[in-house]
C-alpha cells in the first residue's frame, strides 16, 4: 500500500474546501479530496493506500465530508502523530481506521507500507523498518467493529457502556 | 474529589456523582444543532438509526452557511434539511443568524450540554455550559437518542487579569493566546477562561474567547456563569456549576492582558500570530466584519466609531454581516448600519456570509482580505491564492477606511 505523506496541521479546508462540500454524494467527495492542495491525489490514489501525516491532522471545521472524502477516494487508513479531535471522532463514526504513531515522520511519501489493524504494527517495506502505533481504546474499537456509530446504536446502543 | 466546571457538568448530565479526565461517559444532551452544510449528512445518519427525533423542541436546525441559497446544489441541500424540519415538526428552525449566536440568544442556559455539527460550537460555553462541536454522524446519533458519548477532557485554565489598553480588544487577547498555545496546544482539552478580565468582560467578549478554543484544538470553551450571564438570559434558567479551588488542571496560563497589542493572524493558519505592526501598510482588497467570532453589537459599534462621517477607501469593499437578526435590528435602531452604509459598507443578511467562501464576498486570486472571523486557512474564502488576515473589528474597520492594514489606535 502506497504511503501518501502530508505535513502538520492539515486542515479540513485543505482536505475538502468548503466550496466543494455542497453535496453528500460519496463518489463526488472522493473526487475532490485535496483538490487544490494536492490535485494529483484523487486521480492517482489507489484502493487501499494510506495517508501518513504529522501532528493535528484534520484540524479546523467539523465537516464530516473530510474523512468521508478520504475514505471514498480509496484510502484504507490514516496514520498521524496526532489527530484533531472532531476529525478523529468522525473517522471512527464512519469506519475509517486511524492510527496514532509518534514515528510517522520516518515514513516517506511513496513508501510501500503495511498495517496490522489489530496490533497497530506498521511495516515500512521500502525501508524495512517496523513502527508501533497506538491501538484504539476499547470503547472505540467496539464502534469500529460494528462498522461505525450508526450500526453501533442500531445494535448495542448506549445501554451497556 | 475536587472537580472543574466541565467535569461537574458532564457528571451531572451522565447521572454520576463525579467523573475524572479520561473517563468515558454517556451524557444526556440538552440540545443538538446542525446547520445547512452539515445537516444533510446528519439527517442521513439519523434515518439509518430511527425515524423520530428524541425531542422536537431540542433538535435545532439553522441555515446560515449559504442562506439564501447561492447555487442549485445549495438549494438542494436546503430542501433536504427543510423536509426533515417539516417531517419531524421541529420547533427550532432558523434562517436569521449564525447558529451559535441564535443558540445563545434563544436556548442555552448554564449547565446545559450542547452538541453541534459545527466546530465553533465551543462558543456557547461562554454561558457556563458544556458545548462542543461534533461531526454529522455524531449529531445524527444524538438527534435519535438524546445522548452522546464523551471522553471527559482534561482542563486548561486561562487566568486573564487586568484590562486592555485603549484600542485593544478581546479578539486581540485571544489571538495572542492562540499564537502562544499553538493550533494543537489544547488538543482534546477543555479551555476554561477565568480571572478579573473575564469577569469584567461583556457576554459578547466572553463568546469571542470561547469561540476560538477550537483554534487551539480545544474540546470546549467555558466561562462560569455569573450575574451578568443571568441578566443576559432574561428568564431562562439553568444550573450553575463552579470549578473547585483545588481542581486539577493539565496546564495553567497566567495572562496579563495589559501587555497585549493589536494582533493579526497571517495566512495560512490561525496560530501564525503577529502584532499588527508586522504588516502595517499592507494593502487590502476586502474587509469583512461579522461571524460567530465578532459579528455582535459591540463589534459593529466600534466599526461605526471609526467610519462614521467618513468614506472607505475607493478600491476596497467592506462587507458586514451582523451575527443575528436581533443584532441587525439593534444596530439599525442605533443608526450604526446607516452610518456604515453611508461610509460605503455593504450590509448582508445575518449569516456566516463571506467567512465560509460560499457567497457574499468570495475572493479571487491574489486578493487580500482582513476579517473579524476565526479562520484564515488556504482557500477558505475563495481562491487558494487569496490571503486571509484575522484581526479585531477595530483593525478591520481601520483597514476598510485606509485601504491598508494600520494600527487601529490611530483611528479611534
Amino acid at each position: 500500500m502506497r504511503a501518501w505523506k502530508f505535513g502538520d496541521d492539515i486542515n479540513t479546508d485543505v482536505i475538502t474546501p468548503g466550496r466543494y462540500t455542497v453535496t453528500t454524494d460519496r463518489k463526488r467527495l472522493g473526487e475532490i479530496a485535496f483538490i487544490e492542495y494536492r490535485p494529483e491525489f484523487a486521480k492517482e490514489v489507489e484502493e487501499g493506500d494510506v495517508i501518513v501525516a504529522g501532528s493535528n491532522f484534520g484540524c479546523g471545521s467539523s465537516r464530516e465530508h473530510s474523512p468521508v472524502a478520504i475514505k471514498a477516494a480509496g484510502v484504507s487508513a490514516v496514520i498521524a502523530k496526532t489527530f484533531a479531535r472532531i476529525f478523529f471522532r468522525n473517522s471512527i463514526n464512519i469506519g475509517l481506521p486511524l492510527f496514532v504513531c509518534e514515528d510517522a515522520d520516518k515514513i516517506d511519501d511513496g513508501d510501500d507500507i503495511e498495517i496490522n489493524i489489530k496490533t497497530g504494527e506498521v511495516r515500512d517495506k521500502t525501508k524495512d523498518i517496523v513502527l508501533k502505533a497506538k491501538p484504539l481504546p476499547e470503547f472505540m474499537q467496539r464502534i469500529v467493529e460494528k462498522g461505525g456509530l450508526v450500526n453501533f446504536l442500531r445494535s448495542d446502543g448506549y445501554d451497556n457502556v | 474529589m475536587a472537580s472543574t466546571i466541565t467535569e461537574k457538568i458532564l457528571a451531572n448530565a451522565s447521572h454520576k456523582k463525579e467523573v475524572a479526565p479520561g473517563d468515558y461517559v454517556v451524557a444526556d444532551v440538552s440540545y443538538t444543532m446542525a446547520h445547512d452544510s452539515t445537516g444533510p449528512l446528519a439527517i442521513e445518519s439519523f434515518y439509518k438509526i430511527t425515524d423520530k427525533v428524541f425531542d422536537k423542541d431540542r433538535v435545532i436546525i439553522v441555515f446560515d452557511h449559504f442562506f439564501p441559497a447561492p447555487t442549485v446544489a445549495g438549494a438542494t441541500m436546503h430542501q433536504k434539511s427543510r423536509k426533515f424540519v417539516m417531517d419531524q415538526n421541529l420547533s427550532g428552525f432558523f434562517t436569521n443568524g449564525v447558529c451559535h449566536q441564535l443558540l445563545v440568544e434563544k436556548f442555552i442556559a448554564p449547565g446545559d450540554v450542547l452538541v453541534g455539527a459545527d466546530s465553533h460550537t465551543c462558543t456557547e460555553g461562554a454561558l457556563g455550559a458544556f458545548t462542543t462541536g461534533l461531526g454529522s454522524t455524531d449529531i445524527g446519533g444524538a438527534m435519535a437518542t438524546g445522548k452522546c458519548w464523551f471522553k471527559v477532557p482534561e482542563s486548561i485554565k486561562f487566568n486573564l487579569t487586568g484590562s486592555t489598553k485603549k484600542g485593544v480588544y478581546t479578539k486581540d487577547v485571544i489571538l495572542s493566546i492562540v499564537g502562544d498555545v499553538r493550533a494543537d496546544g489544547a488538543l482534546y482539552k477543555a479551555c476554561e477562561f477565568t480571572g478579573d478580565y473575564v469577569k469584567n468582560a461583556s457576554i459578547a467578549s466572553r463568546l469571542t474567547l470561547c469561540n476560538m478554543a477550537i483554534e487551539m484544538g480545544g474540546k470546549n470553551g467555558i466561562v462560569e456563569a455569573d450575574q451578568k450571564t443571568l441578566d443576559f438570559l432574561g428568564g431562562r434558567t439553568g444550573k450553575i456549576f463552579r470549578s473547585d479551588k483545588d481542581a486539577v488542571y493539565a496546564d495553567e496560563y497566567e495572562i496579563e492582558v495589559e501587555d497585549v497589542e493589536p494582533q493579526v493572524a497571517l495566512p495560512p493558519v490561525v496560530d501564525n500570530v503577529e502584532p499588527v505592526s508586522a504588516v502595517e501598510g499592507k494593502p487590502i482588497d476586502q474587509a469583512f466584519l461579522g461571524t460567530c467570532t465578532n459579528g455582535r453589537l459591540e463589534d459593529i459599534e466600534v466599526a461605526t466609531r471609526i467610519l462614521k462621517g467618513k468614506k472607505i477607501a475607493r478600491n476596497v469593499r467592506f462587507i458586514i454581516s451582523p451575527a443575528s437578526e436581533d443584532i441587525y435590528f439593534a444596530a439599525f435602531e442605533k443608526g450604526y448600519l446607516q452610518d456604515l452604509v453611508t461610509a460605503g459598507a455593504t450590509v448582508c443578511n445575518p449569516s456566516c456570509g463571506a467567512c465560509v467562501g460560499r457567497h457574499e464576498g468570495v475572493l479571487c486570486e491574489g486578493e487580500v482580505c482582513i476579517s473579524s472571523q476565526n479562520r484564515n486557512f488556504t482557500g477558505r474564502m475563495g481562491h487558494p491564492k487569496a490571503e486571509i488576515i484575522l484581526a479585531s473589528p477595530a483593525t478591520v474597520a481601520a483597514a476598510a477606511l485606509t485601504g491598508k492594514i494600520v494600527d487601529p489606535r490611530d483611528y479611534i
